[in-house]
C-alpha cells in the first residue's frame, strides 16, 4: 500500500471534533452572547481581569487547543464537502488549501498566544 | 480508457431530508471555525492593550455579531449532539460476549461535556 497523509489528518479530524463539541459550546456563549447581553453577572471580560488570566500559561494552552483542533477538524470536513458539491476535479487544490489554511492560523495561534 | 461519470447537481443534497441534514452537520465546522479565528483576533487585539482590545468589545455588542454568534452557538450545539451520537460507532466496547449499549456510551458524553462547560463558565466568571 501506498504510503499515505490520511491517518494524520483523519487522527486531527477526530480530535478537532472532541475539542468542538465539549469546549466551544460554552465559549461561544460567554464571549458572544453572555458577555455582550449581560445575561450573566459582572464584566467577565473586562480588560484587566483577561490580562490576567492569560498571564496564566494554562490558560494559553488551553486557547490554543480550542483554537487549533477544531480548524483541522474544519480543513479534514470543508476538504471532503467541496468535493461533494461537484469540485471533484480540484481536490487536491482544494486539500491544500484546507490543510493550508489550519496550519498558518495554528502558527499564527501559537505567535500571538506565546511571542 | 475514461470511464463514465454521471453528472451530479450541486444542489443534489437538497433532494432528501437525510442528504440535508448531512450537509448541515458538515456546515457545523465552517461556522465553528469562524467563530475560533474572530476568538483569535480577540487574544490579538488584547495583546495589542487596551484601547484595541474595548474597540474588539464594543463590536462584539453589535447585533450582526450576537446574531452571528447565536447562529455559531445553534451550529456548534447540533455538532456536539451529532458527535457524540457517533461516538458508539467509533468506540465499541465488549463486555464478554455482550456488546456494551450505544446509549452507556453517549450518556456520560453529555454528563462530561455538562461538567467541563460548568467548569469553564465558573473560571472564567469566578477566576
Amino acid at each position: 500500500m501506498a504510503k499515505s497523509n490520511e491517518p494524520i489528518w483523519w487522527s486531527l479530524f477526530s480530535a478537532g471534533g472532541v475539542v468542538a463539541a465539549l469546549l466551544v459550546p460554552v465559549n461561544i456563549f460567554l464571549t458572544g452572547i453572555a458577555w455582550p447581553l449581560g445575561i450573566l453577572p459582572g464584566d467577565f471580560l473586562q480588560y484587566s481581569r483577561m490580562q490576567a488570566l492569560m498571564s496564566h500559561p494554562l490558560v494559553r494552552l488551553y486557547c490554543f487547543v480550542l483554537i487549533s483542533l477544531p480548524l483541522f477538524h474544519w480543513a479534514h470536513r470543508f476538504r471532503f464537502t467541496l468535493v461533494d458539491l461537484g469540485l471533484k476535479s480540484a481536490h487536491a487544490l482544494i486539500a491544500t488549501v484546507c490543510y493550508g489554511t489550519a496550519i498558518i492560523a495554528t502558527i499564527a495561534a501559537g505567535i500571538i498566544l506565546w511571542r | 480508457m475514461k470511464s463514465y461519470v454521471r453528472p451530479m447537481p450541486t444542489t443534489w443534497w437538497l433532494r432528501r431530508g437525510s442528504y440535508v441534514f448531512f450537509m448541515l452537520r458538515e456546515f457545523t465546522s465552517v461556522f465553528i471555525a469562524a467563530y475560533l479565528v474572530l476568538f483569535l483576533v480577540m487574544i490579538h487585539r488584547l495583546y495589542q492593550g487596551q484601547a484595541a482590545y474595548e474597540s474588539f468589545l464594543e463590536s462584539l455588542k453589535s447585533p450582526l455579531a450576537i446574531i452571528f454568534h447565536i447562529v455559531a452557538l445553534a451550529f456548534a450545539l447540533f455538532h456536539t449532539c451529532t458527535w457524540f451520537n457517533l461516538t458508539p460507532k467509533a468506540l465499541v466496547i465488549r463486555l464478554g460476549e455482550e456488546r456494551l449499549p450505544p446509549a452507556a456510551i453517549i450518556i456520560p458524553n453529555y454528563l462530561a461535556w455538562i461538567v467541563i462547560s460548568v467548569i469553564i463558565g465558573w473560571f472564567v466568571l469566578k477566576g
